[in-house]
């Protein structure tokens, strides 16, 4: 019997019950019943407590397991970073508690945008990121696109009858391809291209230029055409 | 300096008197691109040019070992500001000076409104102080390479006869042609094999341009050939012991074609 492991679940159940989750299944102190006890926990501690989204700590073992399968499937992996425009303006001029429901709107905003597959993580104050696994280059653009336009169009009613507009900036990198990166490398790439956004005027995406092939087979035959050096190579 | 000299940096840099600054760059990797910049800088120095190389290979710095250099002050000390600038311009071999990148400086391979700053002011710093300044890039277009071109009044590319060196070349020709206004590029061959082969590969070169860059641009891009430096065999050995050609085969072939390539830039 648990109890006689001198196990003392009180601390846990609490948290538990103040984020609101339901009882537990089986008899207190069963197996069955400390697996879910377990599991619980184990998304309670995953979760960001404001948004319910991923926190920062299942964020980076997510982008982990990524970078991971993007170096042995060579499939095209997005990381996108978002940042609440003026975010500090809406504090300053409305309170904490209409950021907090700012925050959460554009939480929502997000999680609504993207495939199921998809990790949205509030990895910030007022910053997220979400990695897109299996996301076209080509595609690239238009997921943040989207996703930026959803909240530019989404005003958040933060009082009755009061609501404010919000915008985000979008910096986004693609893995490299059959190369194991690092997370803090992936990142700051993204981060950059974050900086670009908001230094070009805010509410706008900024995507890494991914590398197409620059010379065509067409542009290198007549390059190496000329017949004077043909014979050299 | 203030902001908004800094949010456009060619401007200010090209309108500045002093040091005419060139680009060396190569797209391909080991075309002797370090070598070609080291022995070019001594045969203008030898002219009585002021000249200096500013290592702006900031990730995978060489320019050290071309020349034997060991330097405890270099452009990280002076981008994190532990030296002063001019002390760490110091006279190399050759009779011109030399701003080495120095180890520490992978932190600045990637093109971050630090690294753009700090580059293009060392560079406002530098110019009033020499008559000619030689940026040795790094190899690639990446974003530091291209920045560091901007910088510069013109360019120069190091290539060698070998395909993969000329698509490379031809990229970056590509890349600068539709990200910079530059529509003089010049050209220097390295490791040719027979005399006039530099020619022919210039020709085909902007022949491929006209037809696939020129054609959407309102003022064509122009490759105009600086010279060739024939395979010599005394190169190889004065890079193994780390010292310029100039200095250690004086007489030989390349050496010449060296000299005869800056008695050409000087003359414009």
């Amino acid at each position: 019997m648990a109890a006689a492991r001198g196990l003392n679940p009180d601390v846990a159940l609490q948290l538990l019950h103040q984020s609101g989750h339901g009882p537990l299944p089986g008899e207190p102190m069963s197996d069955v019943w400390l697996q879910a006890l377990i599991d619980a926990l184990v998304d309670l501690s995953s979760r960001d407590a404001l948004t319910g989204l991923a926190n920062r700590r299942s964020f980076e073992l997510a982008l982990a397991r990524e970078i991971d399968r993007v170096a042995r499937s060579g499939e095209p992996a997005l990381l996108l970073t978002l940042d609440i425009d003026h975010f500090k303006r809406v504090n300053d001029t409305h309170g904490h508690a209409a950021g907090d429901l700012v925050i959460q709107a554009v939480a929502r905003a997000l999680a609504d945008t993207v495939r199921p597959m998809d990790l949205v993580a509030r990895v910030g104050g007022e910053e997220f990121s979400i990695v897109l696994p299996n996301c076209p280059a080509a595609f690239g653009p238009q997921v943040a696109e989207r996703i930026r336009k959803r909240v530019a169009r989404s005003p958040v009613d933060i009082a009755p009858g009061e609501t404010v507009g919000v915008t985000v900036s979008v910096g986004g990198a693609f893995a490299p391809q059959w190369v194991r990166t690092t997370a803090r490398l992936w990142m700051d790439r993204t981060d950059l291209q974050l900086y670009r956004a908001k230094s070009e005027g805010r509410n706008r995406c900024c995507l890494e230029p991914t590398a197409v092939p620059l010379v065509s087979a067409e542009e290198k035959g007549l390059l190496f055409a000329a017949s004077t050096f043909q014979d050299l190579t | 300096m203030s902001p908004a000299t800094a949010s456009d940096p060619a401007a200010l840099v090209t309108s500045a008197a002093g040091a005419l600054i060139t680009a060396v760059t190569s797209g391909k990797g080991g075309v002797g691109k370090t070598f070609i910049t080291a022995n070019l800088a001594a045969a203008l120095a030898r002219q009585g040019e002021r000249v200096l190389v500013l290592d702006a290979d900031l990730g995978l710095a060489n320019l050290d070992v071309v020349l034997n250099l060991y330097p405890k002050l270099t452009l990280h000390d002076v981008f994190t500001g532990q030296t002063r600038l001019e002390d760490a311009i110091l006279p190399a071999p050759g009779g011109f000076s030399v701003l080495l990148a120095g180890s520490g400086m992978i932190e600045y391979s990637r093109l971050t409104p630090t690294v753009r700053d700090q580059l293009h002011d060392v560079i406002v710093r530098v110019r009033p102080r020499f008559d000619r300044v030689l940026l040795d890039t790094g190899a690639g277009i990446s974003d530091v390479v291209l920045y560091t071109i901007s910088l510069a009044d013109e360019v120069l590319i190091v290539a060698t006869p070998e395909p993969t060196s000329l698509t490379d070349a031809y990229a970056t020709i590509k890349v600068l042609a539709t990200t910079q206004p530059r529509r003089l590029i010049r050209l220097l061959v390295n490791q040719v094999q027979r005399a006039g082969e530099a020619r022919a590969i210039r020709k085909q070169l902007q022949l491929v341009i006209d037809r696939y860059v020129n054609a959407g641009l309102d003022k064509p891009v122009m490759i105009e050939l600086l010279g060739e430096v024939p395979y010599d065999a005394s190169v190889r050995e004065s890079v193994i012991k780390r010292e310029l050609l100039l200095d250690g085969a004086p007489g030989s072939a390349a050496s010449q074609a060296i000299v005869a390539a800056a008695a050409k830039h000087l003359a414009g």
